[in-house]
């Protein structure tokens, strides 16, 4: 870096800011507040000749530091870009002049937020470095695919497509995982009206050919150690040595398990051998084998009832509350086996709503053309008898609650459970309970699937129903551990069709993520990112948080116990330095400081001037963009607010809020995303640990004798381009009832 | 004609949906269904107390076995082909047409209701055009209004009268067609040849299928 340091800010009087704002008075406040060596205005700061004067500064004035007072950061940002200088962006346009009425009353509160925010810019560029990079990078470029089934393999066949090396780990003896053992599966192609060719041969005979993977079978993974592009991967095999394999990023896709129809005894499972589960009828069929299908004593069928919804998409929470996806369709193409070998069999589906997503419907069609009945019931009971089952069933059309139908075979579509490893946040259930209970639950310990040598666990954090968590609103692939992704089912339930779309998108998630990492570059959401977080570890007092609140689980512990970080694992949301209570953490170009520089360079009028001042501190991912939005759409608010953006929610350190009280700020709003079970948070979660945490602002607020209403949280969503600045101005109208904070001029 | 009913019944034991694909008309749309709704929805009918069983229904009780219910339910009968439900059935089943088809069955299986106003005014209608190739309004509503008695059909009469004086003065009805055979087509020999062939033909066509 270079040594010596050059601050310059440039002002832009274009696209109406010349006209809106008094130019002179913002290059004043650059040169005199802001302290800039160099002042430039152009008229037209992002054409190519604009751009030309900053570079040309930045080569031969040796400016190092650039505070560009024009547009939101988020626009013109391929103008903008000098990688190798550190920028600060003055939000004048959509931060001010969009957002206020043109009229000679607003000209003074107008121009006062302009000069707040030039003032702001400055003080945030001299406050930052421009980073350098990740030092520890790992440049191992090839993919670990845990699991070879149908996801596994098209994962493993995709990546190998574009170019990478993979590592194929299958814990069976064979490639193949469910769809194996399919007699056939649900079509993929047009017309949709027949069972097609299950697909596995296929693929196995593809990865067999291909010199670019290597599988093991009778495999599973002993230990994962290391971060993204060096990842240290044991391998146990069976029979055999357990190998250390070089691992860049990783594919879990270890699919599901059925639901266990011996849970379902009401529904005959168990009790006769004529009542078989979807598992159970496919291997009926393999061994019909396109012939008249036969039941496990021989006997051909002549009629058939598939139930769906067999232990699934249960209200009363004894069973499975989800839908599996695919067992609708499953039923439509089993009801095909019996009815293509002989269209005699009677065939009913009992459903209550027959999902068949996708072109699931053509197949759908096809088999009511078949002669399929389906029919809508909920069945109660499935009664075994000597040689037929009853089906006793309530006929939701009909509405007869004593329907019933006699049956040859019957057969369950059971739902999904993921094989997504062990809860790492499951709480260890109180030993009370079990001496209560009438029948305590026997819950099995699952085995570990990754056994990642994390601080934080040895697998991905699981979400709803144990699926692994992944980002399902906005980023599907995103698990919590960088550059491992999970795909298929094991994530959420999905038919094979959507696996494999699942698996191919998750194995070009993980190639950038070892591509980015080999660059020492974060993934997403801030891919590219060449800041990371370091710790000055002389004020560290080892109280954890930060290792405890990573939501990536990027922090170890050294031997010392004080945090190690894992850049290549960080996200670079922050979390750490806004949980940290000594603020010892920051990045380069985002720290305690870049924020308490901008908090600190805002004009605080006097109390009785009527001017209050509100601090914004709003989540860069969706918040701001949204505050850009709502200003597109001219959708005026309050002169009084002062925006900053933040990573995220959780980056926010509570001296920000502290310090902004004491120096007589009247409120402060906090934007961020949603948090909880339905999670919009870009870092999962970060706004809720951030929330957490500045819920305990109210203690300081009682100590100072402030209002609790002078911080306000905001859950904020991108489109919430029109209540957003309703939000603000109703904030704004509180904040003047309750009056100038009593703090100011201290 | 109760004998083809049992017959019918024994050939097909419980398999009444089967009955309906070959026996009814466009029956063999019945399986298509997919119990959205949308029909019985749509039907202006459905509101009427009258009106057992919405098109969803009588699909589903078709599947589900219930044929005495179904060939005897008036429901077919109180279809006014409307088209609501066939314009806007998702499957595409041309419910109107299958509706007819499966009342036809029940007429033709001589089990559908007795004293049925629509079955009676298709039959009243089709005697009263075919005999002179046109229908004879004033004779078809007269046959209507005193089917249930002579007090009745006077009462009904007079309920009518503004709206058959307003017809009469725009020329829309003759009185004298009360008189005599009223106006009749050109070729009435031809009409009622080329009927009777029709009726020859679809008879052959259903025995046929009957017998199969
Ligand atoms: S909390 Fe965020 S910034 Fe800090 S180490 Fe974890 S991922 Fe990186
Ligand atoms: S609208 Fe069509 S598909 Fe829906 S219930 Fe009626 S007939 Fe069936
Ligand atoms: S055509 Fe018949 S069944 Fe269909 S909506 Fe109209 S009256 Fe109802």
């Amino acid at each position: 870096m270079a040594a010596e340091k050059k601050h310059a800010a440039y002002i832009c009087s274009g696209c109406g800011l010349g006209e809106r704002l008094d130019i002179a008075a913002l290059e004043a406040a650059a040169k005199k507040e802001g302290k800039m060596q160099v002042v430039k205005t152009h008229a037209f700061l992002c054409s190519a000749e604009g751009v030309a004067m900053i570079r040309n500064d930045i080569d031969n004035d040796g400016v190092t530091h650039v505070a560009i007072c024009a547009c939101s950061r988020r626009a013109k940002t391929e103008a903008f870009n000098f990688p190798t200088t550190a920028i600060s962006r003055g939000n004048l346009r959509e931060g001010v002049i969009w957002v206020r009425p043109d009229t000679d009353e607003a000209r003074e509160t107008t121009q006062e937020m302009a000069e707040d925010y030039v003032r702001m810019a400055c003080a945030e560029v001299k406050a930052m470095t421009q980073p350098s990079g990740n030092p520890n990078t790992g440049m191992n470029k090839t993919l670990l695919v845990v699991g070879g089934g149908m996801s596994g393999m098209t994962s493993a066949l995709e990546a190998a497509k574009a170019g990478y090396k993979v590592v194929l780990v299958e814990k069976t003896g064979a490639l193949g995982g469910w769809a194996a053992k399919l007699y056939k599966r649900v079509p993929t192609r047009e017309p949709f009206k027949a069972p097609q060719d299950n697909g596995v041969a296929d693929l196995v005979a593809q990865i067999e050919a291909d010199a670019n993977i290597k599988v093991y079978l009778n495999s599973t993974l002993a230990k994962t150690a290391g971060a993204p592009g060096r990842f240290k991967v044991d391998i146990a095999m069976e029979s055999g040595p357990t190998v250390t394999e070089d691992i860049g990023a990783i594919v879990q896709a270890t699919g599901f398990s059925l639901y266990d129809a011996n849970k379902l005894p009401h529904l005959g499972y168990g009790k006769s051998p004529h009542v078989v589960d979807q598992a159970g009828l496919e291997e009926l069929a393999r061994a019909a084998n396109g012939g008249v299908m036969k039941r496990a004593d021989g006997k051909e069928v002549k009629s058939v009832v598939f139930v769906q919804c067999a232990g699934q998409r249960d209200a009363t929470g004894e069973h499975l509350s989800y839908c599996s996806g695919y067992c609708c369709n499953t039923s439509v193409k089993q009801a095909m086996y019996f009815k293509d070998a002989n269209p005699d069999v009677d065939c009913v589906v009992l459903y209550t709503d027959l999902r068949t997503p996708g072109n699931g419907e053509d197949f759908y069609r096809s088999a009511q053309n078949k002669g399929v009945i389906f029919s809508k019931g909920v069945v109660s009971e499935v009664v075994p008898g000597g040689n037929a089952c009853t089906v006793k069933f309530h006929d939701l059309i009909l509405d007869d609650k004593a329907a019933q139908i006699e049956a040859d075979l019957v057969v369950l579509a059971t739902g999904v459970v993921p094989n997504s490893g062990v809860n790492i946040d499951a709480v260890p259930a109180a030993p009370a309970e079990a001496t209560e209970g009438a029948a305590p639950v026997v819950e099995e310990k699952p085995i570990s699937i990754l056994n990642l040598d994390y601080r934080q666990g040895p697998d991905i954090p699981q979400f709803k129903f144990g699926f692994t968590d992944s980002h399902f609103i906005c980023f599907p692939y995103e698990t919590r551990r960088t550059a491992i992704y999970t795909a298929g089912p094991v994530r959420r339930p999905m038919d094979i069709a959507q696996a494999q779309e699942d698996a191919t998108g998750a194995a070009m998630k993980a190639i950038q993520a070892m591509e980015n990492a080999g660059l020492g570059k974060a993934a997403h959401p801030r891919a590219g990112d060449l800041s990371f977080p370091t710790a000055r570890l002389e004020g560290c007092t080892q109280c954890k948080r930060c290792t405890v609140e990573c939501p990536f689980g990027a922090i170890d512990e050294d031997e010392k116990r004080f945090p190690l970080f894992n850049e290549s694992r960080c996200r670079r949301c922050g979390t750490c330095m806004g949980a940290c209570p000594v603020r010892v953490i920051s990045f380069e170009n985002y720290s305690v400081n870049t924020v308490g520089a901008q908090i600190k360079a805002v004009n605080i009028p006097d109390e009785f001037s009527e001017k209050p001042r509100i601090l914004i501190l709003a989540c860069e991912n969706d918040a701001y963009p949204a505050l850009d939005m709502a200003a597109m759409n001219r959708n005026e608010y309050s002169a009084f607010v002062r925006a900053i953006p933040v990573r995220c929610l959780g980056s926010v350190n509570t001296i920000w809020i502290t310090d902004a009280l004491n120096s007589g700020y009247d409120g402060v709003m906090l934007m961020g995303c949603k948090h909880g079970e339905e999670y919009q948070c870009h870092f999962v979660k970060g706004s809720e640990l951030g929330r957490y945490r500045l819920s305990k602002v109210g203690d300081t607020l009682k100590n100072m004798n402030l209002e609790a209403e002078r911080v306000f949280d905001l859950e904020v969503a991108i489109t919430d381009i029109d209540t957003l600045p309703r939000k603000i101005n109703d904030y704004a109208a509180k904040i003047q009832e309750i009056g100038m904070s009593p703090f100011k001029g201290f | 004609m109760s004998n083809a009913n049992e017959q019918m019944a024994a050939r097909y034991k419980n398999n009444f949906l089967k009955e309906i694909e070959e026996q009814a008309e466009m029956g063999e749309w019945v399986k298509m269904c997919m119990q959205c709704g949308v029909c019985s929805g749509s039907c202006p009918t459905n509101f009427h107390p009258g009106w057992d069983h919405p098109p969803q229904e009588i699909f589903m009780m078709i599947r589900a076995g219930k044929r005495e219910e179904v060939l005897t339910s008036n429901s077919m009968w109180m279809c006014t082909s409307c088209y609501n439900c066939y314009v806007r059935c998702p499957r595409k089943l041309p419910i109107t047409h299958i509706m007819h088809g499966i009342a036809e069955y029940a007429y033709r299986l001589g089990v559908a209701p007795k004293f049925q106003p629509t079955l009676h005014l298709s039959q009243t209608f089709w005697n009263n055009c075919t005999k002179t190739g046109r229908v004879n309004e004033v004779k078809l509503t007269q046959s209507l209004y005193f089917k249930d008695g002579f007090m009745a059909g006077i009462k009904k009469g007079l309920e009518m009268k503004d709206v058959a004086l307003g017809l009469v003065k725009a020329k829309r009805l003759n009185i004298m067609e009360a008189l005599g055979g009223g106006h009749k087509c050109k070729d009435i020999k031809g009409i009622q040849a080329m009927l009777a062939k029709a009726k020859e033909l679809e008879a052959k066509r259903k025995a046929a299928k009957a017998a199969a």
